[in-house]
């Protein structure tokens, strides 16, 4: 009579705390991303005109040049 | 492999809040809703007064991801942490996770009710399709997918802060420093992006055999 009712007792534990287990908190399981790359270009009118959309190339070397409009070294001296 | 990061060289920064009005202006933020702020320290005190240009920094190991009960934040392949409001809940969760206080929260619904959660996107939109309308709408414009970067850093007049590639603002915020010959120290860098260990650093308190030596 003691088995059943530890197996009964190990069965309503089970779940009972079930909800209790850790869930996953990996960042690699996320759900909000869309997957879009930027170079993909953006659908309106504002895209700047030196380099070819969908080129993952060209926009990496627009973005590189682009940040060098932030160094005056280069315009002053 | 670009990885977006953001510089605010306290040493130029004057104060003009030109970047916030710039976000605010380009992504048509609500009211109570700053995605940029500029912080003063030491405000008055003759030499020592600094500010600095404040927002999310889109940190290597980002807080506001690890807390998120919903999971509604992603990092891009170039580094940008988003988020979608599709799954935001408004929690504020990520608000108190954040060393940079970067997220906000519109308060503008029924009985000032806490709407979802809005921050820097490093002008790069969220999970809507690039450049859309709908994008806009939640999100401001997506200026990385028109081959651009972030307005703030773009228009800074000091270029107090930088914003882009972190190989190629590092370069010029260094080749700075150089000329100058001081202000190295760059706020929330460590914070937001780890710190590399000095190779000639040496612990500050020796040991108790260095001690008795």
């Amino acid at each position: 009579m003691k088995a059943p009712s530890r197996y009964l007792t190990l069965l309503v534990l089970s779940v009972v705390l079930a909800a209790c287990a850790e869930r996953d908190q990996s960042l690699a399981n996320k759900t909000g991303q869309r997957g879009e790359k930027p170079w993909a270009g953006a659908k309106n009118s504002y895209v700047a005109k030196n380099w070819t959309v969908g080129n993952e190339e060209s926009w990496r070397a627009q973005i590189r040049s682009r940040g060098q409009y932030q160094n005056e070294y280069v315009k002053t001296n | 492999m670009a990885r977006m990061k953001f510089i605010c060289d306290s040493e130029r920064c004057i104060e003009c809040n030109g970047c916030v009005t710039a976000c605010k202006n380009e992504h048509e933020v609500p009211w109570g809703v700053n995605r940029r702020r500029v912080v003063t320290v030491n405000d008055g005190v003759i030499g020592q007064e600094k500010s600095m240009s404040v927002a999310c920094m889109h940190c290597s190991d980002a807080p506001c991801m690890a807390v998120c009960p919903v999971d509604c934040f992603y990092r891009t392949d170039e580094g940008v942490v988003l988020h979608n409001k599709d799954i935001c809940i408004g929690c504020g969760y990520c608000s108190y996770a954040c060393p940079f206080g970067a997220p906000q929260f519109p308060s503008n619904g029924t009985f000032g009710l806490r709407g979802k959660m809005d921050k820097c996107t490093f002008c790069a939109g969220g999970p809507e399709e690039d450049g859309s309308e709908a994008e806009f709408e939640k999100y401001g414009r997506n200026r990385l997918s028109e081959g651009k970067l972030p307005l703030c850093a773009e228009m800074c007049s000091t270029k107090a802060l930088l914003g882009g590639d972190g190989d190629v603002i590092s370069d010029i915020f260094r080749n700075r420093v150089v000329r100058r010959g001081k202000g190295s120290e760059v706020w929330g860098w460590g914070t937001a992006y780890g710190k590399a260990p000095h190779p000639e650093a040496t612990p500050e308190i020796k040991s108790e055999n260095e001690r008795k030596s």
